[in-house]
């Protein structure tokens, strides 16, 4: 339980220090932005936008900055992030909460399969090691050189087209109504495929390295050699002994690799144009949208740590010597 | 991102089976055929980044009236929609890719050094602060971070963004770099060093640091691969300095011009190869690392054709009648 507790905490500090960084980093900017901004949507701003739009870049000059920061939280736990300037005037909240789905169904379903099946497929090429299975080696390392929204680009090349299954961009087809009905799903999973197959490919290849390393590390112990001796199949030792062992560190790696990952994944959107967080954060990019950016940082972080605390919980039930302790 | 064994190893608190002494052999980095080819490779983007934008045929901004013109002997990559030689502006972009790949992996991994070897050699409330700080940080996800700041700083040139890249990255080295230490502090050495009465600084310096070197150098060699992905992804969202080509930038321009409709492969094809196979060769150096620290990990390769098994003890004895 101590663990858990100070896992806990640990993620309470780090969603502190984000939502801390997040408030610091627009005051480095220069000069006035909400002027700019002002001037730009010819007064379309009502004034409780615009106070709100100060407080968001700390150009509250008469007040001091314990009291920014105060506001600042203040207007956070309202869920007020501002309002998008690309999407004027929705508020950044909704912007986010209408894309947020799509990525965490697009890269939280890819990133555990490709971790899953990499993890397997390094268990086999630890095991195998020497066999033709090595040959995948070169290759995995290419790929897991490349960057994740160029192979995107590639294999919409390859294997998107006018007449391919494929749709090369969008989320949805145009024609179909979101809603929870069999034409709009049947159609989402149909557009999710190419980025999925994308994401899987790519970030797999790390994993696949990785496990097999491991995998050829524990099968020296003495422990695999005992099993060997007691006259175990190959397969129960391959799994139960040496895998078994060699995934504790894969696993921890993965918690706190997704951090990096989730970046990478992120940018595919882009360029299937796909409905995400990703797509969004580049659209604001281009059109300076501040608080978008930093709303989708936000919330970025947040899902992370979510995340990592379920690989966490995952490590606890694999791992029973951080059970035994308390 | 492939990541290291001994990174995981380490970075998971598992102990890292300390490899045995095994003959003294000059040079044996490059003996490994991996390091070798990698370094080869390396030593070719090296080389383009100081001599390509001298090779390169074409001024890279200058336009030509050959609008998207597939790969020709006069444009070797083919044309923009500007009629800008693509061949020269991949030439003229290794320079930017690997000076910030450079600066950010010496900026990360110096900081990972202080703040990694400290809070593992410290073991007070000044430790665990470090130790603290560097998870906050890996935890955070860092290319987001490094968007934001990029997009938000009033002018970014190829400095700025290596900086920036190095100071948000550094978390994942320091974090190997403790644990390591965390198990050198205890050994006999160290205590003897100690019991000599030498300082705290001697012992970091001449005691702990050489014999982290190999865990410093694959954390250096695993930093410049992200940054260098970072910084093609930077640039390809539109963030990069204005005056220099790098292959970012390229594909920016491969997808807002939309390439991929017209069927324009040579547009984003060159670029983003020379990345991968940068970072391939990145990769090989790293494994080659991984070898000389762990090993175990050592290929035995194929022996006379033979596939080695996992058999025991994983000493593979091969009889006269190869088994």
């Amino acid at each position: 339980m101590s663990y858990l507790l100070k896992r806990i905490a640990f993620y309470i500090f780090t969603a502190w220090a984000a939502i801390t960084i997040n408030f610091f980093v627009p005051r480095l900017i220069p000069g006035d932005p909400v002027q700019a901004l002002i001037s730009k949507e010819r007064g379309q701003l009502n004034a409780d936008a615009v106070h709100s739009l100060y407080v968001l870049f700390g150009l509250d000059k008469q007040q001091p900055l314990w009291q920014q920061y105060l506001d600042y939280w203040g207007q956070l736990l309202h869920g007020d992030l501002g309002l998008s300037f690309t999407f004027f005037p929705s508020p950044v909240s909704e912007v986010i909460s209408s894309s947020l789905p799509w990525t965490l169904a697009l890269v939280g379903i890819t990133t555990v399969c490709s971790f899953l099946l990499g993890t397997g497929l390094g268990v086999l090429a630890g095991w195998r090691r020497g066999s033709w299975v090595d040959l995948v080696l070169p290759v995995t390392t290419f790929l897991s050189s490349v960057p994740y929204f160029w192979f995107g680009l590639i294999m919409i090349e390859l294997l998107a087209g006018p007449d391919s299954i494929f749709p090369s961009s969008g989320g949805y087809d145009p024609g179909v109504t979101p809603g929870w009905d069999i034409d709009f799903i049947g159609s989402a999973v149909q557009h999710s495929l190419l980025p999925a197959l994308t994401i899987l490919i790519s970030s797999m290849s790390g994993w696949i390295l990785s496990m097999r390393n491991m995998m050829v590390t524990v099968s020296s112990e003495d422990y695999i050699t005992v099993a060997h001796a007691k006259g175990l199949s190959d397969r129960r030792v391959m799994l139960g002994y040496a895998a078994r062992n060699a995934l504790l560190p894969n696993v921890s790696g993965f918690a706190l690799s997704l951090g990096l990952i989730v970046g990478g994944t992120l940018l595919v959107e882009i360029v299937f144009s796909y409905p995400g967080v990703g797509f969004q954060l580049f659209q604001a990019v281009g059109a300076k949208d501040y608080p978008l950016m930093q709303g989708i940082f936000l919330i970025i972080t947040l899902s992370v740590l979510a995340a990592n605390f379920i690989a966490d919980l995952a490590y606890l039930v694999l791992d029973p010597r951080t059970r035994k302790e308390g | 991102m492939a990541i290291s064994t001994v990174d995981l190893q380490a970075a998971a608190g598992e102990a890292a089976p300390s490899p045995r002494p095994a003959k003294r052999q000059k040079f044996r980095f490059i003996s490994n055929g991996k390091t070798l080819a990698g370094l080869i490779i390396l030593g070719f983007y090296v080389l383009l980044a100081i001599f390509g934008p001298i090779l390169s045929p074409y001024d890279p901004d200058a336009r030509g009236s050959d609008l998207i013109s597939p790969p020709t002997s006069a444009h070797w990559f083919g044309t923009t929609h500007l009629g800008q030689d693509i061949f020269s502006q991949v030439l003229s972009g290794a320079r930017g890719v690997v000076y910030v790949g450079l600066l950010a992996g010496v900026v990360a991994t110096v900081l990972a050094v202080i703040i990694g070897v400290s809070s593992g050699y410290l073991a007070n409330s000044g430790g665990e602060a470090l130790s603290a700080l560097s998870n906050v940080f890996l935890v955070i996800p860092a290319l987001p971070l490094i968007i934001i700041v990029a997009s938000i700083l009033p002018s970014v040139s190829n400095t700025v963004i290596g900086l920036v890249i190095g100071l948000t990255s550094w978390a994942w080295g320091a974090r190997v770099l403790r644990a390591q230490t965390l198990s050198l502090r205890g050994r006999d050495y160290v205590d003897a060093a100690k019991a000599t009465g030498e300082s705290t600084w001697r012992i970091i310096f001449f005691e702990l640091l050489p014999n982290l070197t190999a865990v410093i150098a694959s954390g250096f060699v695993g930093t410049v691969i992200f940054a260098v992905l970072s910084e093609i992804t930077l640039a390809f969202i539109g963030v990069s300095d204005p005056t220099d080509w790098n292959w970012g930038t390229i594909l920016f321009w491969a997808q807002s011009q939309q390439a991929l409709a017209q069927g324009a492969w040579w547009w984003f094809v060159p670029a983003g190869l020379a990345i991968a196979i940068l970072g391939t060769a990145l990769s090989l150096l790293n494994f080659g690392i991984d070898e000389i620290v762990n090993p175990r990990l050592r290929s035995a390769g194929r022996i006379k054709g033979k596939t080695v098994r996992m058999r025991i003890g994983f000493t593979p004895v091969l009889g006269k009648d190869n088994r």
